[in-house]
């Protein structure tokens, strides 16, 4: 896909695309190389040499009981919190969709959450139940359920998936709603002519449409909960308790700049970056699908 | 809507109704606890009306910052105006180098020019997490720890916003550029004249994700910044919840919160277009 008419020289393109070539070489590549490069090598523990290590970091990684624990923690975390804010943006959007009038006074309503980091997003559901004062925690004491994210583990991994779902919605719920509404009514109307009840008409007609969509969603989300929900993860429960929440980047974080651990750490940032590159391309044999809407 | 039930209609409202109080509810807490003293908020449940000590709290966390000696006693201000530089930096650094690039990529041809295109395109792929040790070592050796540059600078490496005003420039028709060389107009004055002020909206939508987008950064300058005066405001509230068995003051941590908040809500809500627009075209 190229332009017929161009400029001519080529000094000035050059100089136009000098800054994103530097910046990206200065803070992209080098450091990625870098990464890639300290995978194989492991630095002793005063740290005045390296030696020269091969594949040995990975071997160790992929027998280390902690670091594949990690991967199931990621794993589970990470459909959960996609799959629980996908269907309630679903959910809400359908809702909304239905509406004639008053759609956009709700899309102003569910949307500016997604404004929130989710650091923030983190520190308000910590509030919440906080052990000593929050407000949940307060009155699930009170119908005898004893709540302590900070001991136990099952629940951490509760409130970082709910923490991390509840400011995720809004996004889901816009790109749902703009599906949805992409849906020429004629049809809906049609099926409803032969009789098809509205779980009929949502389960053979709409679904199946909006099935691009909910794709690219499911690809965008596993993304942001391997890596945007750092904050929410550090401000709740800091990986705790035992590990039971450290997803893989917090493990990066970890061993990289709590334990020194450099070599590993590099290490799980090559593998992170292979996972992450999967999911760009993947995302990326869609997104031709995707600017329909 | 195809059917006219009445009931269906006030269960869609309901449900919607539901689904906005879930989203608002921790918020309103938040609030409320920015407005109370200490002793409501530790002796539970907190209750559901804000108090009387708005300003007091706010006055507080604004100029004075946590009184309970949990993270340096930076007044928040000051890590409102990190964040609002460090965001603004961000935004309008990666809006010009995008613009610029784009601009090379569809209106020229110059050598490996395929190949600057995809060094530049593969950095879409890649989050500032994953390679986070290394950059940290780079922006160390360049000395810019603690620095407004080094919050900012490998934040903007990042080729989302070439790669969309790529495809925005392509939508533009050739008769442009045809006219506008007849005129003898020169390619900068092209970019100027005629590029920039058609780009507008999408500069616009831009402009609201990429600000969400970097005030809302959280592990980079939480690995950046040793200096309290340099904290940026999402990042300096973890430090104010101690670990353990401790209190924090809550009605400022809470204030300081809110005032997290406020600014790209108020962003996102005033330039909605803008953002559902930028939000469903760049999904970044």
């Amino acid at each position: 896909m190229d332009k017929r008419v161009f400029f001519k020289g080529w000094w000035l393109p050059a100089l136009l695309v000098a800054p994103q070539l530097l910046i990206s070489f200065v803070f992209f590549f080098y450091p990625s190389g870098q990464a890639i490069w300290n995978s194989l090598f492991l630095p002793d523990p005063f740290g005045l040499k390296t030696e020269f290590v091969g594949l040995d970091n990975f071997r160790f990684l992929l027998s280390d009981p902690y670091y594949l624990a990690s991967f199931k923690t990621t794993i589970i975390f990470s459909t959960a919190v996609s799959v629980s804010s996908m269907a309630l943006g679903l959910y809400l959007a359908a809702l909304a969709d239905r509406l004639i009038k008053g759609a956009g006074v709700y899309q102003t309503l569910l949307i500016w959450p997604y404004a929130i980091a989710p650091a923030i997003a983190g520190v308000l559901w910590l509030f919440m139940f906080n052990g000593n004062i929050g407000l949940a925690s307060y009155y699930l004491k009170a119908l005898g359920y004893e709540w302590n994210h900070t001991l136990k583990g099952d629940q951490a991994m509760f409130l970082v998936i709910l923490a991390s779902s509840w400011g995720r919605i809004s996004y889901n719920f816009l790109f749902f709603l703009a599906g949805l509404q992409a849906i020429p009514k004629s049809i809906i109307e049609a099926a409803a002519i032969d009789g098809a009840s509205f779980w009929k008409r949502f389960g053979t007609i709409v679904i199946p449409l909006l099935s691009p969509i909910t794709f690219f969603l499911l690809v965008v989300n596993i993304v942001y909960a391997f890596f945007d929900t750092f904050g929410v993860i550090h401000t709740i429960t800091s990986g705790g308790p035992e590990q039971s929440t450290t997803i893989l980047v917090y493990k990066v974080f970890s061993d990289g700049f709590v334990s020194q651990d450099l070599g590993s750490s590099a290490a799980q940032s090559v593998i992170l970056l292979v996972l992450v590159g999967i999911l760009t391309v993947i995302q990326f044999k869609y997104i031709e699908r995707k600017v329909h809407y | 809507m195809v059917e006219k039930k009445k009931s269906g209609y006030w269960l869609t409202h309901l449900g919607l109704i539901l689904g906005v109080l879930f989203i608002f509810f921790p918020v309103w807490l938040t609030f409320v606890a920015s407005t109370v003293t200490q002793d409501a908020i530790i002796y539970p449940p907190l209750p559901m009306l804000p108090g009387t000590e708005f300003f007091e709290n706010y006055a507080n966390a604004l100029f004075r910052g946590s009184p309970e000696g949990y993270g340096a006693k930076v007044p928040v201000i000051k890590m409102m105006i990190n964040s609002a530089i460090m965001a603004i930096g961000i935004t309008v650094g990666k809006i010009i180098i995008s613009l610029l690039s784009a601009f090379a990529f569809v209106y020229f041809r110059f050598p490996f020019r395929n190949l600057c295109f995809w060094l530049i395109f593969i950095t879409l792929m890649l989050p500032v997490e994953v390679r986070i040790v290394p950059t940290y070592e780079v922006v160390a050796n360049l000395n810019l720890l603690n620095t407004y540059t080094g919050l900012i600078f490998p934040l903007i490496a990042s080729a989302t916003a070439t790669f969309l005003f790529r495809q925005f420039f392509m939508t533009i028709p050739d008769e442009m550029v045809e006219a506008a060389r007849m005129d003898g107009c020169s390619p900068m004055r092209f970019f100027f004249d005629i590029l920039i002020p058609i780009s507008k909206t999408n500069i616009a939508a831009l402009f609201v994700i990429l600000f969400i987008f970097g005030w809302n950064q959280y592990l980079w300058p939480l690995l950046m910044t040793t200096d309290p005066d340099m904290r940026t405001i999402v990042m300096a509230i973890d430090s104010m919840i101690p670990t353990g068995d401790d209190y924090a003051h809550w009605p400022t941590v809470m204030a300081t919160a809110m005032l997290a908040m406020v600014p790209p809500v108020i962003v996102v809500i005033s330039m909605q277009k803008f953002f559902v627009k930028g939000l469903l075209e760049s999904d970044k």
